[in-house]
């Protein structure tokens, strides 16, 4: 008997998990996918936001602004990047103005800090590469940027070491209330590795939200996946935008960010658009001609030409547009963390923080008493000092083996990626831990070498190595296999 | 930490860094040092095992490892060192025109070298799926040309049984005839271009002899498969290169090779802060192939793509010469000022490698290469040296996929001692 499940191990699902791991008790999270962080997670603007944009009132503004507040020190207790830019909306016409008056307004009821609306003069020596369109903005100094993938692998790595299991490749099927030995009321949880049982439940299924929810409420939602379209630019951008640049939103979200990545590339997106399909994250032409044109608006120059990688995510949208969070009323011991579109990434560890203290009260757990609350990421050799990096490679000559030339990742940090708790199996497991292969040649030249390391380290066949998990095998078999 | 001396140091042992290398030692240079990434020497060479290299510089048919082996052979007589698995993180400016290099090993650890004079030979890489903006899923299954080239001839691995391939530059080619060797079946070869940026040998030897249909003007606008490809829709494509709604065909097949162009691997270029073209992604360079960076030469695919790896041996053993030379006359000093006379071109040529020339620096002879920017038929190439045509040189058919080239001689330059303006042209030839 568990006391809690966790669906979904993505930043939420994550998020609550590390919180969970506070306190004493049997816990797991069940992932679908072959690790964490594959779904909506792993495929948005990686924005922490200020928090003026969520409707006052809202839950999205609530735990916008204390997850914003609690990135600084996560990201240092747990190890991950993050960079507090500041962000800047802009105002395309004068009529925009009052637009950015009331988002200031908005803002500041929400309880954001520092909140300034600038003239292009003032605009210009914040950003230099904006364009000859903007007239004005809104800068928000508490705005910042995250590594998606390094905060849910902090999180989950973080909640692993405290006790929290992982199963991979594990689809919940089906939940049903039951009763235990002693009459109490549980959940079975149905998967196709088999049934197991637990007090409590929570729901961060992120597109899948609403299909886990009607499992049990008769209080029915609906998850609209709104798939965004995003352009990365090559390393070589890196500083031609300072801060996070947004443009007055309209009826369609946040518009068309312009945004540098805590890595140094330049992320230009999202698009929006209603799907039906769950896992529709496919990218269009009309997609990357909207971002274009959109983005042309805010810079005269943006240097689209050094594109090295689109790709598409998908919001969690909920009709209502709020987050859906808490125990549900017809389904005791079910909590919900539905609806998670953005700001999701920045209330994500505000919600962890809110569930987890929920759980505990609804189950009385204690508190956990070995609980370590800092863990230590993965070691960048290049951000060592000459003598150091020197030192490492002497001890450990796999440090000094480069396998990706474009981001410089040695053999050395891919084992680490794999021989981490909770350690990847795939190719982009891989590259989401240590970027190899997220460079300019997209893994053109690694990814022979890291299909074989992954198989030498997990003891499987080369041709058994994927992608992503699932059946996206890289290879189909061995020359001459017919002859 | 002490950094070791060299006077010359070559970045890369490929063909272009081998040759370099060979051509430098030569010119009478002992102090010289190759820097190779990869566990072995030769480069790309050694994945491509096909057969026609080396019949200009040996007239013979060798293979890519075979054409490798005879530079790397010449290498080890002339007891040249190298360093394997060593990639060279940065490249700098230091003092008194040193040039500063840090790489990192297994085998010998973090390393701080200098030298006088440094040559850029780093290759290329194929553009990927990300750099063309292909819209659709993002399965497993797509692969560059020459990644799926190393995983069958290096790896013993098969990508794919049922191939599309885009673009039909020559690894793409050469795919398209491997992969149907080992036992897959490649179901068309989609090229955007009205013309294909291959060897025309390649397209017959390749392509025509295996039934594999060329679809000129044509271009991937879909991937479909979440996990793995599961097909791939093809589009012609207007002269102004956008699908043509309507022509949509569907190919089911498990594996899509983008053999898409080449870029020249200018990182450690750009960190040192060379000029650079926009149109080669290469360094800019004089007639001694020297970038703007006094003391730092560039040769092979980092400076511009080639068709042929016998080219690519002879642009560099130039590099390799001048290298020398520079060391020997400079020391890595600081040199006077130069007579820089840049080349100006017209008539549908793209670029031209050397951007400049000194005329007081060429012995004997000068090549010019450069490419034109669309197919032509009967053209003229003209020199023109202070506006007077020196030089004609008739050619049938241009195309952007064959590089040209030209030779000036010395004794043409001497011939105008205030040479002021170089100029070539393409034009009709009546």
């Amino acid at each position: 008997m568990y006391d809690v499940v966790i669906i979904g191990a993505g930043i939420t699902g994550c998020a609550v998990a590390r919180f969970l791991s506070a306190y004493s008790g049997k816990f797991c999270v069940m992932e679908k996918s072959e690790d964490v962080c594959t779904g909506t997670s792993k495929a948005n603007s990686a924005i922490i936001h200020a928090g003026f944009d969520a409707a006052h009132g809202s839950l999205m503004a609530k735990y916008n602004l204390l997850g914003n507040l609690m990135y600084p020190d996560l990201a240092k207790e747990l190890d991950f990047a993050y960079i507090n830019n500041g962000s800047l909306v802009l105002a395309l016409s004068e009529e925009d103005i009052p637009k950015l008056e009331a988002l200031k307004e908005n803002g500041e009821k929400n309880g954001v800090e520092g909140l300034e609306i600038v003239d292009r003069v003032r605009l210009k020596s914040l950003e230099p590469s904006v364009g000859h369109v903007p007239v004005a903005a809104l800068y928000a100094p508490t705005a910042g940027i995250v590594c998606p993938f390094g905060a849910t692998v902090a999180f989950a790595e973080n909640a692993y070491t405290n006790g929290v299991e992982f199963h991979f490749d594990t689809e919940v099927k089906g939940l049903t209330p039951a009763k235990d030995e002693e009459g109490n009321s549980c959940w079975v949880v149905q998967t196709a590795q088999g049934s197991v049982r637990t007090r409590a439940v929570v729901n961060a299924a992120g597109v899948y939200s609403d299909i886990i929810h009607n499992m049990v409420s008769e209080n029915k939602i609906h998850i609209i996946p709104r798939k965004g379209d995003y352009l990365l630019l090559d390393r070589k951008t890196g500083g031609y935008v300072k801060h996070t640049v947004f443009q007055v939103p309209g009826k369609y979200g946040k518009g068309v960010l312009v945004s540098p990545t805590v890595h140094g590339n330049t992320i230009v997106g999202p698009t929006a658009e209603d799907i039906d399909d769950k896992e529709g994250n496919d990218t269009t032409s009309e997609g990357f001609d909207d971002l274009m044109e959109k983005a042309g608006l805010a810079f005269d120059d943006l240097p689209l030409r050094d594109v090295i990688t689109s790709f598409a995510g998908l919001r969690a949208h909920e009709a209502k547009h709020d987050f859906i969070l808490g125990e549900v009323s017809d389904a005791p011991g079910f909590f919900d963390c539905a609806g998670i579109e953005s700001p999701g990434l920045t209330a994500a560890p505000a919600i962890g923080k809110e569930i987890a203290g929920e759980l505990a009260k609804a189950l009385n757990l204690a508190e956990n008493p070995d609980f370590v609350g800092t863990r230590k990421g993965l070691p960048d050799p290049k951000s060592l000092p000459l003598e150091e990096l020197a030192k490492l490679i002497q001890e450990k000559p796999e440090y000094g083996r480069i396998v990706c030339r474009c981001e410089q990742v040695s053999e050395g940090e891919i084992l680490d990626a794999i021989r981490r708790p909770l350690g990847a199996r795939s190719l982009d497991g891989v590259k989401r831990r240590v970027r190899a292969g997220m460079g300019r040649c997209q893994s053109g030249f690694c990814s022979p070498r890291i299909m074989d390391i992954l198989a030498e380290e997990w003891d499987v066949d080369v041709a058994d190595i994927t992608k992503s998990g699932g059946h996206s095998e890289l290879i189909v078999g061995f020359v001459k296999d017919r002859v | 930490m002490e950094r070791t001396e060299y006077n010359l140091i070559i970045i890369g042992g490929g063909p272009a860094g081998l040759s370099a290398a060979v051509a430098a030692y030569d010119e009478g240079e002992r102090s010289i040092l190759v820097l190779e990434r990869d566990t072995r020497l030769g480069g790309i060479l050694n994945q491509c095992i096909h057969n026609g290299f080396g019949l200009h510089t040996f007239q013979e048919e060798l293979t890519g490892p075979e054409y490798a082996q005879r530079y790397i052979d010449k290498l080890e007589e002339r007891n040249i060192e190298y360093k394997l698995d060593a990639m060279v993180m940065s490249l700098e400016s230091g003092k008194d025109g040193m040039k500063e290099i840090m790489a990192v090993s297994e085998k010998d650890g973090l390393m701080l070298l200098s030298a006088r004079a440094v040559i850029l030979t780093m290759g290329c890489r194929e553009r990927s799926r990300g750099a063309l903006n292909i819209p659709g899923f993002r399965p497993a299954g797509v692969f560059s040309a020459g990644t799926a080239q190393r995983l069958v001839n290096i790896e013993g691995y098969l990508p794919g049984r049922r191939v599309v391939i885009l673009g039909s530059g020559d690894i793409g080619l050469i795919m398209a005839r491997r992969m149907t060797l080992e036992g897959a079946k490649v179901l068309v070869c989609a090229e955007l271009m009205p013309y294909s940026g291959g060897l025309k040998r390649n397209i017959v030897q390749c392509l025509d002899d295996f039934g594999i249909p060329l679809k000129l003007s044509h271009t991937v606008v879909r991937i479909e498969g979440k996990e793995r490809v599961e097909g791939v829709v093809i589009a012609e494509v207007g002269p102004d290169r956008k699908p043509i709604p309507g022509t949509e065909e569907h190919y089911d097949c498990d594996t899509l090779l983008l053999s898409v162009g080449l870029l020249p691997e200018n990182e450690l270029t750009i960190g040192l802060g060379a000029d650079m073209s926009r149109v080669t992604n290469g360094p800019v360079v004089n007639e001694s192939l020297e970038t703007s960076v006094p003391g730092v030469f560039a040769a092979g695919n980092v400076l511009h793509v080639h068709d042929l790896v016998d080219y690519v041996s002879e642009e560099s053993a130039h590099a390799g010469v001048c290298a020398a030379r520079y060391i020997r006359d400079y020391g890595g000093e600081a040199k006077e000022e130069v007579k820089r006379i840049p080349i100006e071109f017209g008539g549908g040529i793209r670029y031209t490698v050397p951007c400049s020339i000194d005329p007081g620096k060429v012995e004997k002879y000068l090549k010019i290469r450069f490419r034109v920017g669309d197919v032509m038929s009967s053209r003229k190439v003209v020199v023109y040296l202070d506006g007077k045509s020196v030089l004609t040189k008739k050619r049938r058919v241009m195309a952007p996929g064959e590089m040209e080239e030209l030779v000036l001689t010395e004794k043409l330059l001497k011939a105008h001692p205030d040479l002021s303006r170089i100029e070539i042209k393409v034009e009709e030839d009546a």
